[in-house]
């Protein structure tokens, strides 16, 4: 089974860490996800960048606002890790997906640090019926 | 990290809200510091022990007024209140509390706050000690640090600040969208201003001062995230920060732009820089800090300084004279002007200037390294003696001093470009 564990907390807090804090917190993590890896265990993961940088697209209007996703009745559902130039390809992207599934609103944010998933077989592949 | 740490975050981190709010309660600025004071403390003794509140921007400014009205009620009527580390469940009364923080009312507390720091009244030296003291909650020490004066001096800015700042009167009505608009530009100001008391001076402790005036930046973002120039504020100064760790060699002297090891650089910050100014772009209402942090993205896309797209830097120092016309802008774009055009445009261009900039360093500096450049080494003599003459920090002298020493080398003959 697949699992996204996706992190929660205050941002205003962990992005006034120190250099010293953030290397402190970052080193503990590279430990963890390195045992993590030999084990087998660890899909690709990453950090983003602060909800200062976050875009919103909404998707029934084609609205697309600056800010992070704010409403609270609805849930998050999925996450897409895209390539792309810039901003405006994002939304680019955001809108071909937005014509296939229309509804709610995709929050686009930048990706501060990007690990790559390190397994062997490809991603996904432990996925489906067992 | 361990639970100290987190709450001493979290208190900081919740500082100006919470302040903001119980300033508009008390209206005045000493009573709202030091209920929030009282709240830090409580926070301190209460949260170890019943773990951290679900909003402690909210807690603490239930507990700093609560704590404030009790020391009236103490000292009128010497009726004991029962301490709040007893009622320590705030759950209920949080949350009308976080209802009424959403929103405008709450953004217009941080940018009342805020402004009421940046006062007219006060010099700007006062403004961003205060700033920092009420709104940052830096210690009388570390202001001191800072601005490298005396803890007595600092403590005397901060004084002096608040008597000038409680003659001053700041309305508490919510603020009409063009008295809005002007409170953040002069705030904006003020961001910038602190930011630029860290970047511009060598020592390593007033770094500080530019993270302060990031966290400035990402508070306002929050509080205004699609307003163009606060994006492009924030932007500025996460482009030109994330140079910092090049700007600096073992001497601790300023390295120029186009030496820096750019692999230095943090990629981090850049990125978020761009990022932010892609943002502020997507808008098309273009100004001055849009502008400047395009000049720092187009350094910071370049990888290396021969492949910096001059001509593109040229356009936007135009676009910047054209909207904020200053000889120093001027000045700024002579230099991207000569690398596209040679030498002679530069020269050209900013002898107009030399009336205005008469005491100002980086004008000789700039002239003398035009005159070096044309092979009329002379005259660049007496430029770089009048910038070493003006210059306000060894730093700059010595940087001075390289190109007298490069002169005298090539002995006054015609120079490569």
């Amino acid at each position: 089974m697949l699992y996204a564990i996706l992190c929660y907390h205050d941002e205003q807090y962990a992005w006034s860490w120190t250099k010293d804090e953030e290397a402190a917190v970052m080193g503990g993590l590279a430990k963890v996800r390195e045992t993590l890896n030999r084990e087998g265990k660890l899909g690709p993961s990453l950090r983003l960048m602060p909800t200062t940088t976050a875009t919103t697209l909404s998707k029934t209007k084609d609205i697309v606002l600056d800010g992070p996703f704010a409403e609270t009745k609805e849930q998050l559902l999925g996450v897409y890790v895209i390539d792309v130039e810039n901003l405006e390809a994002a939304l680019e992207v955001a809108r071909r997906l937005a014509k296939a599934n229309p509804g709610g609103s995709y929050e686009l944010r930048p990706i501060a640090l990007y690990n790559p998933d390190l397994r062997d077989p490809a991603p996904g592949a432990t996925l489906g019926p067992s | 990290m361990n639970d100290l740490a987190w709450i001493d975050g979290a208190i900081t981190g919740a500082r100006p809200q919470a302040v903001a709010a119980l300033l508009r309660y008390f209206r005045d600025l000493d009573t709202a510091e030091e209920a929030f004071q009282e709240a830090a403390l409580r926070a301190l003794k209460t949260w170890p022990r019943n773990g951290p509140p679900r909003d402690p921007a909210a807690w603490l400014i239930l507990v700093g007024r609560n704590a404030a009205l009790d020391g009236v009620r103490k000292t009128s009527r010497q009726v004991e209140l029962p301490p709040d580390d007893l009622i320590s469940d705030l759950d209920d009364a949080e949350a009308p509390l976080v209802e009424r923080l959403d929103g405008a009312h709450y953004r217009d507390d941080v940018l009342r706050l805020l402004f009421i720091c940046c006062h007219p009244d006060l010099p700007a030296t006062q403004q961003i000690a205060l700033a920092l003291r009420i709104v940052s909650g830096l210690t009388v020490p570390q202001i001191a640090r800072a601005f490298l004066i005396g803890e007595d001096a600092a403590e005397q800015r901060i004084t002096r600040a608040k008597a000038g700042i409680a003659r001053a009167d700041v309305p508490f009505e919510a603020p009409g969208p063009v008295e809005r608009a002007e409170r953040l530009g002069v705030v904006m100001a003020m961001v910038y201003l602190i930011f630029n008391e860290g970047y511009s001076a060598g020592a390593a402790e007033r770094n500080a001062l530019c993270d302060e005036a990031i966290r400035f930046a990402r508070l306002l973002l929050r509080l205004f995230p699609g307003e163009p120039e606060i994006l492009g504020l924030a932007a500025l100064m996460l482009l030109q920060h994330s140079r910092l760790p090049a700007r600096f060699d073992g001497q601790g002297e300023l390295v120029p732009l186009d030496d820096q090891a750019r692999g230095l650089w943090d990629g981090e910050l850049a990125a978020e820089g761009l990022a932010l100014l892609e943002k502020a772009m997507r808008h098309n209402r273009p100004g001055p800090y849009q502008v400047q942090a395009a000049i720092a993205a187009t350094h910071a896309r370049a990888g290396r300084a021969e492949d910096t797209d001059w001509a593109g830097i040229d356009a936007l120092y135009a676009a910047l004279e054209r909207m904020q016309p200053s000889p120093v802008v001027t000045l700024n774009r002579a230099v991207a002007t000569a690398k596209v055009k040679g030498p002679e445009a530069g020269i050209e261009m900013i002898a107009p200037l030399e009336g205005r900039l008469s005491g100002y360093f980086y004008y000789f500096g700039v002239r003398g390294g035009f005159l070096r450049q044309l092979g009329r080494a002379a005259e660049a003599r007496v430029a770089f003696d009048r910038a070493i003459a003006l210059a306000g920090t060894p730093a700059e002298a010595a940087r001075i001093r390289r190109h007298l020493d490069a002169l005298a080398r090539e002995g006054g003959g015609r120079i490569q470009t």
